[in-house]
């Protein structure tokens, strides 16, 4: 799927035609990226994007289509990540078993998928800001369990070396194999979530959002859409969460700590969490002021630890005038620009 | 005490079974243990230890989720920079202790930083997004990032504590049995005397709230505003200067236990979140927006924390989630919390 990146329906040709002409330009540019991006800013730019985008795409998939806003998603992600490190190879060796890939990924994504699942389902008896503190409130219980028990999930130091298995005799964490894993990762669920989001399913799921009165009156089951789109993320959130280990090649109690359970948000927000795009922009914005933060805070004469406060800041500014985020933004200019236009003979008036 | 005897006679066996275990808790606490009994659960010093320690933690946790529960009860808006507040009210308090030496100095000059600082935010930020839940929730979040993050670069990444002064250093002795000797003489419990101050001064605080709360004007006000913000601003009250006032004095107490919490713990970058997950999870237990609902919560949190810890230390983060699931699962707007 990686050719369409970044809109498709998979198995729907005629779909490709009604993809607008940036877009093909998008996937074009990305496709090609490789020529001329550098090692760096293919694997620590795009691919931690890419990574990042999809865990906070599970989120817009919950809170744009399901309206609740669950903080979990990074902890989906982390204890995927985390069973891939069990079960699979890692360097404590004592407790990873060393399963074949094709058995250690798919349970990684069922186990992860089950806990988001289960955590979703706590989580649908609240609703709106209750949402938000119960799954914030999980995802602390989980930061502080895996850092306290040794037993399993190996406590404070987590696991060291866990790498991609090397498939077709591709070492996967070379930096332009990586870029096109996580690029066609990202791409499959970016389709995936513009698919579901027109399913049936999808379009009840946006009915629960809007009015889960009238829909339960028309005899959808409230409480069980909302369980399903939160299976649903937690597949997408899981998959991210397999590609940030093998990217950093380790998995430690703070891969989901409160911070970065907070970024996730702030990543889906900054983006905009109308549209599925939202959460890679937001994710590229992320990463870059995170990669250049001391590069730029420098050039403003203030100290390079500052990045958080850069983050904040910007993130304060965008809830403040957008709440949509920066897709909102340009959303705005567009309407402000089609007001300035005459209706009939188009152009300036 | 009518309710008390309704409820008594409409569950005749929960009543038994909750009066004998209070029983057996208060007999666990007075009595000198039996040999058999110190075998199976340790010494009775480290039980006290750990059930007063809960309460005290649980009283600090009380001071801080107070306010939240309270600005959430009217407002309707969660205020996720209230463990900002705490850290900053902590530190604010550490460097009144530093320069002036008075420990009680500190508590005004925090409490009147930090609420104006809960003023500006409520008339600056809350008030232009009235009843946009998720956008203030962000906002909140935001400015705790900003305020973490600049707490850190002006105290850094150490940690402080606030001393406490030279009249409330020290043990004192309680009046508990903690072991007998050999001649049958008691062995008395001593426990730091801060602890039991701040355990004091909580319950005064959570008296005098409660007092406000159903007896005073401002008590009506604020109770109309819980049940129903419309009407009470329909009837001509201006809400805006209640909410200011729910806010500035939410925010200060949260400063305040910043300075206890500074004093019988310590500060360091964290500690905010820190609090702001104990706020929630006691005011989930408890019941948002119910002022004796935090207390319980805060009382059953801090001391499934400390038991934990002692008996179970490798997972006594859990037990205080797994309370709170439980909670959730059965009874979803907290123990003491009013169904909507």
């Amino acid at each position: 799927m990686a050719d369409v990146m970044p809109t498709t329906a998979p198995g729907k040709l005629i779909l490709l035609e009604r993809i607008p002409p940036p877009v093909w330009v998008i996937g074009l540019v990305l496709l090609v990226m490789p020529a001329f991006a550098s090692n760096f800013v293919l694997y620590q730019i795009f691919g931690w994007s890419f990574i990042l985008g999809m865990i906070a795409l599970s989120l817009m998939v919950l809170a744009g289509y399901g309206g609740m806003v669950s903080l979990i998603q990074m902890t989906v992600g982390a204890l995927a990540g985390y069973v891939v490190a069990i079960l699979g190879t890692s360097g404590v060796t004592d407790i990873s078993l060393g399963w074949p890939w094709w058995l250690h990924i798919p349970i990684a994504i069922l186990i992860a998928t089950l806990f988001g699942t289960l955590v979703g389902t706590l989580a649908v008896r609240t609703e709106g800001i209750y949402t938000i503190m119960i799954t914030l409130a999980i995802a602390a219980a989980f930061f502080y369990f895996t850092r306290q028990n040794y037993g399993i999930f190996n406590g404070y130091t987590g696991f060291n070396n866990v790498i991609p298995p090397r498939l077709f005799g591709i070492d996967w964490r070379q930096s332009v194999p990586f870029y096109y894993l996580t690029l066609g990762c990202a791409a499959l669920s970016y389709g995936a979530v513009v698919w579901m989001a027109r399913t049936p399913f999808g379009l009840a799921l946006q009915g629960v959002r809007d009015n889960p009165r009238r829909m339960s009156a028309l005899g959808f089951s409230v409480t069980a859409h909302r369980i399903a789109a939160y299976a649903f993320a937690s597949v997408i959130a899981a998959v991210g969460g397999i590609l940030l280990v093998w990217q950093n090649a380790q998995v430690v109690p703070g891969t989901a700590g409160i911070p970065q359970v907070i970024d996730i948000l702030v990543i889906a927000v900054v983006g905009g969490l109308r549209r599925p795009i939202g959460p890679f922009i937001g994710a590229i914005i992320y990463t870059v002021l995170s990669v250049f933060s001391s590069d730029i805070l420098h050039a403003f004469g203030m100290s390079g630890e500052r990045f958080k406060l850069v983050i904040g800041l910007g993130f304060l500014a965008v809830v403040f005038f957008s709440p949509d985020g920066v897709l909102g933004l340009w959303e705005k200019y567009k309407a402000r620009r089609d007001e300035n236009r005459d209706p009939l003979l188009g152009g300036g008036r | 005490m009518g309710t008390l005897q309704n409820l008594s006679t409409r569950h005749p066996i929960w009543t038994l079974i909750v009066v004998v275990l209070v029983v057996g808790f208060a007999w666990l606490i007075l009595a000198p243990w039996p040999p058999g009994l110190e075998q199976a659960m340790g010494r009775k010093r480290v039980f006290l230890n750990a059930i007063l320690s809960g309460i005290t933690l649980g009283a600090l946790y009380f001071l801080v989720a107070s306010g939240f529960t309270l600005v959430f009860g009217l407002m309707r808006n969660v205020n996720l920079a209230h463990g900002s507040l705490y850290l900053l009210g902590g530190y604010i308090g550490y460097g009144v202790v530093e320069v002036t030496g008075y420990w009680l100095l500190a508590f005004p000059v925090v409490f009147i930083v930090v609420g104006a600082l809960g003023l500006l935010l409520q008339h600056q930020v809350f008030r232009r997004m009235e009843g946009e839940e998720l956008r203030q929730t962000l906002v909140t979040i935001g400015i705790s990032i900003v305020l973490a993050d600049l707490m850190l670069w002006y105290w850094g990444g150490q940690s402080y504590q606030v001393l406490s002064p030279s009249w409330l250093s020290g043990p004192m002795t309680l009046p508990l049995i903690s072991s007998l000797r050999s001649n049958g003489e008691a062995v008395y419990l001593s426990y730091p005397q801060v602890r039991i101050a701040i355990l004091a001064a909580a319950i005064v605080i959570g008296f005098a709230m409660w007092f406000v709360l159903n007896r005073s004007r401002l008590g009506m006000l604020i109770r109309a505003g819980v049940d129903d913000r419309d009407i009470l601003a329909a009837s001509g009250v201006k809400i805006q200067y209640v909410f200011l006032a729910v806010f500035a004095f939410g925010a200060g107490m949260a400063g305040m236990a910043g300075i206890i919490g500074g004093t019988f713990q310590s500060l360091s970058p964290g500690e905010d979140t820190r609090f702001l997950l104990a706020s929630l999870v006691v005011v989930i237990v408890g019941g948002m927006g119910s002022i004796p609902g935090a207390a319980l919560g805060a009382v059953i949190i801090g001391l499934a924390e400390q038991i934990g810890l002692v008996y179970a230390p490798t997972y006594s983060v859990v037990f205080t989630f797994l309370i709170m699931a439980v909670v959730l699962a059965f009874r979803p707007q907290g123990l003491l919390g009013a169904q909507r």
